[in-house]
């Protein structure tokens, strides 16, 4: 078994479950379509520009959906020990953990394909930005949450209140990627030039970097007992 | 017959083997030597350590305190995967997925552990756990006896030298728990190494060569089945419970 092997099995495993079930993504969609309905009413986007408040909207709704999914990734762990099963087999856990990322960045970014188009039409914004980019910095950002959360979910998972501290942990650790996140997006849609949000590329990039590798690295002692 | 059974390296090494959790010792300082291809049976009261005992028999805890060699190799490194690979873990939990069917639960694990032929290895396993005609519906459709067959099939799919057992009968009605007994019976008489742990002292004495009583964390009883009978064991077990519970 090579480590991408172990590390498609898990994440594959969880889409078909998730497919299967459809629990996951009928709630996520809900919930951020929510938030968006409820922003919507909330303040008069005829006055206020889109640029100024929908991407605080947007990641509002992206990370407390991505919290929903992370949460639920490992409850179907908990559930029957199924994670002692998983960590049994003779594979690095460290694939493990990349596998429920990828998992996690699937339903995020599922979630974040159907979001954007909903409120570019609901905000009625005229969306100029280049869409390339826009993916790029979702993709970017949404893979830094989904690494720092489903590290905290590893490591909250084995406890009785593992639902309740997972949000307690990640919130104040997710803090630079939410807020480089909603720089650079206010920036693209904004339409400002690259180097006017490089440095929050940047930051979401090392993001990226120190969180998986700290994760890969801590692995083996996170989910152990 | 399994590898462990034909050489003379034993299939389990305890040297005061520990597991504290803070003040707590949930394993305490247990010396243990399994040869391979003995079936040993692991009784004592709720929180004798009976459990942990295994977890950390099956490399998912890491040791407070001792040494653990399992066949001849140093356990509870961050690098025990081959090793992993030769152990089997059962429990009353099934670790199975509820939403996917049996031959996919099987085949997820079968690619896990990178079996050559996972498709033959999870169709062979499905039939010997008498499954075959149920194997593409979901788990979560399938009755608690059936479940826990798939979950035996499911532990020996990578045909593991030592299989551990923790209360594999938990939750069973008669006839399932006879199919689950009579299914060890036949791995036992594969040359297999297996450590159960089990409540049941008449269970205990028709499934193992020998009986460890757990009290405290500690070993309370070593003794090999045949000369031990199910009433002195249950004797021991009331006063391992009654000295947990602190009554008379």
């Amino acid at each position: 078994m090579t480590y991408l092997r172990a590390v498609l099995l898990v994440a594959g495993r969880d889409l078909r479950v998730e497919l299967r079930s459809r629990e996951q993504a009928v709630t996520l969609l809900f919930f951020a379509l929510l938030v968006l309905v409820v922003f919507n009413f909330a303040f008069d986007f005829t006055v206020i520009d889109f640029v100024t408040l929908g991407p605080g909207v947007l990641w509002v709704a992206f990370i407390f959906s991505g919290v929903l999914a992370i949460n639920r990734s490992f409850q179907i762990e908990r559930e029957q020990d199924r994670i002692q099963g998983i960590l049994m087999a003779p594979i690095d856990r460290s694939a493990f953990y990349l596998g429920k990322v990828a998992a996690t960045v699937l339903f995020m970014a599922a979630v974040e394909a159907i979001l954007v188009p909903v409120a570019v039409v609901m905000f009625n914004f005229r969306f100029s930005a280049r869409i390339a980019f826009v993916i790029l910095a979702l993709i970017l950002n949404t893979v830094g949450f989904a690494a720092v959360g489903t590290l905290f979910a590893a490591m909250t998972t084995s406890t009785r209140r593992a639902e309740l501290l997972l949000p307690l942990l990640l919130f104040p650790a997710a803090v630079p990627v939410a807020l480089a996140a909603v720089k650079t997006t206010t920036h693209l849609l904004a339409g400002h030039p690259f180097a006017a949000y490089s440095h929050w590329v940047g930051m979401s990039a090392a993001y990226d970097l120190i969180f998986l590798a700290a994760a890969v690295l801590l692995c083996d002692y996170v989910l152990e007992d | 017959m399994a590898a462990a059974s034909r050489d003379r390296t034993p299939a389990i090494e305890a040297l005061g083997l520990a597991k504290r959790y803070g003040p707590l010792a949930a394993v305490d300082g247990i010396d243990l030597t399994v040869p391979g291809g003995q079936s040993v049976a692991l009784l004592g009261a709720n929180g004798a350590g009976k459990s942990t005992l295994l977890r950390l028999l099956a490399t998912l805890f890491r040791p407070s305190g001792g040494r653990l060699r399992l066949f001849g190799n140093e356990a509870g490194r961050s690098d025990s995967g081959p090793l992993r690979r030769r152990i089997g873990f059962l429990s009353h939990q099934t670790f199975l997925y509820e939403h996917l069917t049996g031959r996919e639960n099987l085949l997820f694990y079968a690619r896990l552990y990178g079996l050559a032929d996972p498709e033959g290895a999870a169709r062979e396993a499905i039939a010997a756990a008498g499954l075959s005609h149920r194997q593409d519906d979901r788990v979560g459709s399938y009755s608690r006896g059936m479940q826990q067959r798939l979950a035996i099939a499911r532990a020996l799919l990578h045909r593991p030298e030592l299989i551990l057992l923790d209360e594999p009968f938990t939750g069973l009605d008669r006839e399932s728990s006879s199919k689950l007994e009579e299914r060890l019976r036949r791995e036992r008489g594969s040359g297999r190494t297996s450590v159960m742990a089990t409540h049941d002292p008449d269970q205990a004495l028709r499934a193992a060569d020998r009986v460890l009583v757990l009290r405290d964390g500690r070993l309370a009883l070593d003794a090999p089945a045949h000369g031990l009978d199910a009433a002195r064991l249950d004797a021991l077990l009331r006063t391992s419970a009654a000295t947990a519970t602190g009554t008379p």
